[in-house]
């Protein structure tokens, strides 16, 4: 039995001028390139798919934290290298604008300023503790640490929306993983992971930060997230424990504190209270909490270290003496 | 030949990162700076196509996903980069790239390489912004890359271009 053919149908005029696009089929060569090109194309995805499955809970426990270490010590000092030749050159607008002695007199007034304005901040917070505390040897919980100063290196960029930043203190000036990161007007953040030379803080800005917070004037506990945000959109967000209890514009925060200070040491401030948000339907209050830093222009800051820690530069004890 | 080609594309990628993370956040619009390490990889790619830039785009995505102050799931950058390397290479022309098409496939590969950056992190469910946040970010990201592009691609291509084996177009 014989098939019918299909009728060759006439090809409408329109169609009939149609050239395409390309002249002539391709050559070999060209679909070679091409065919080479999409097996490269298929390894690469393949390989970063790879990267992000074996990396997909980053910590202690990833297979990539030895990749990350030793990429941190090679980048490390030369982050930290650019970073001290390109400081006297963002300096230099300051040192402009005002004669050195002017200069040195803002800047010892900036940091009485700060000093005072963190005193008033916890003032509160302190006579409460203190009445708390009465008859207790309440000492002992500020006593026995010490503070590592570092700089600000390097940041990371906001594109990758995590609040990162390398300081150039590492494990040989004695920082380890989970302790405090705090400067002149408050707390930064946490250590994430240190190389030899280098170490990356976790700012408490990042979305994936939770640090314990206490209202200073009431004593209430809560968590504060951040926001992913650094300037004036840099916020933090406040949910107490107890859902009853709403902050007052203007309350101090500070530091709830962790079992042996770490990642967090109690009673460093925080921020201060902006604004209260109240859900009448899940029954909470969401504060939003202004902090204290400028993650914005971060520069030297100290990390909270064990006493009597041995380090490759002068340690800030409790009183104030250095080692 | 073939190793100064590789470590002329790795030292520019070293470079970029370092300028990235260690001296334009001294100017940064609330920490958004330009991406030095997309422009690298966008200028690759309009001199050697998208094979060499969507390698060259995994370097230097893995290096921005493992330097120090990256927390991020590793592989985010590179996959990104990767796609960047891909697209912007297919603008490739083979007589002399105009000016208007460079700065179209920097913007294009801007939004395309954040965007990438920030779909693997939902479904990863790593760090993500808002959606206010994100197209902050992304606009930001994108003015800053082109506003850097009259800067830095001329030179990059330049010197890619003069280390092109022979023959290659």
């Amino acid at each position: 039995m014989r098939l019918p053919r299909p009728s060759r149908r006439p090809v409408p005029r329109l169609l009939r001028g149609y050239r395409p696009l390309r002249p002539g089929p391709d050559s070999s060569d060209q679909r070679a390139d091409r065919s080479r090109l999409r097996s490269r194309m298929f390894a690469l995805v393949l390989a970063c798919l790879t990267l992000m499955t074996l990396d997909h809970h980053p910590g202690a426990g990833s297979p990539l934290e030895p990749a990350r270490e030793a990429m941190g010590s090679v980048f490390g000092p030369v982050e930290a290298g650019t970073s001290s030749v390109v400081r006297p050159v963002t300096a230099l607008g300051a040192w402009f604008t005002s004669t050195r002695d002017l200069h040195r007199d803002v800047a010892a007034l900036r940091s009485e300023n700060s000093r005072l304005r963190a005193q008033q901040a916890v003032s509160q917070y302190q006579r409460n503790q203190l009445a708390e505390f009465q008859g207790l040897t309440s000492a002992a919980d500020t006593l026995g640490r010490a503070l590592v100063p570092a700089r600000v290196v390097a940041y990371g960029p906001a594109q990758s929306f995590s609040r990162t930043v390398t300081i150039d203190a590492g494990s040989r000036a004695g920082v380890q993983p989970d302790q405090t990161v705090l400067d002149d007007d408050g707390l930064v953040g946490r250590v994430l992971r240190v190389t030899p030379t280098t170490a990356t803080v976790l700012l408490i800005v990042d979305t994936e930060s939770v640090v314990g917070g206490r209202v200073g004037a009431s004593m209430k506990v809560g968590f504060l997230e951040g926001r992913g945000g650094l300037g004036d959109h840099g916020t933090l967000d406040l949910q107490l424990v107890d859902q009853s209890e709403a902050p007052a514009k203007g309350d101090t925060i500070v530091t709830w504190g962790s079992q042996g200070g770490a990642p967090y040491v109690s009673g460093v401030p925080i921020g201060r209270v902006t604004a209260v948000y109240a859900s009448l339907r899940e029954s909470s209050q969401r504060a939003v909490i202004s902090p204290f830093v400028d993650f914005a222009a971060l520069d030297l800051v100290g990390v909270v270290v064990p006493s009597g820690t041995h380090s490759d530069r002068g340690v800030i004890e409790a009183d104030g003496r250095l080692q | 030949m073939r190793s100064v080609r590789v470590a002329v594309a790795a030292a520019l990628v070293v470079v970029a990162l370092v300028l990235q993370v260690a001296v334009f956040p001294h100017v940064a619009w609330e920490g958004i700076v330009p991406d030095f390490c997309l422009l690298v990889v966008v200028a690759a790619a309009l001199v050697r196509g998208p094979a060499f830039a969507a390698t060259l785009g995994f370097g230097a995505g893995l290096l921005l996903d493992l330097a120090p102050p990256a927390d991020h799931v590793v592989g985010r950058w590179a996959l990104a980069l990767v796609v960047v390397g891909y697209v912007a290479g297919l603008m490739r022309q083979d007589t002399r790239t105009p000016v208007t098409t460079v700065i179209a496939t920097v913007a294009a590969s801007s939004f395309v390489g954040t965007s990438v950056y920030a779909l693997t992190g939902l479904v990863l469910g790593d760090a993500v912004a808002g959606s206010g946040d994100l197209v902050r970010v992304l606009l930001v990201s994108l003015l800053w890359n082109v506003l850097l592009t009259p800067l830095v691609l001329p030179g990059v291509m330049r010197l890619l271009t003069r280390l092109e084996p022979a023959g290659a177009r």
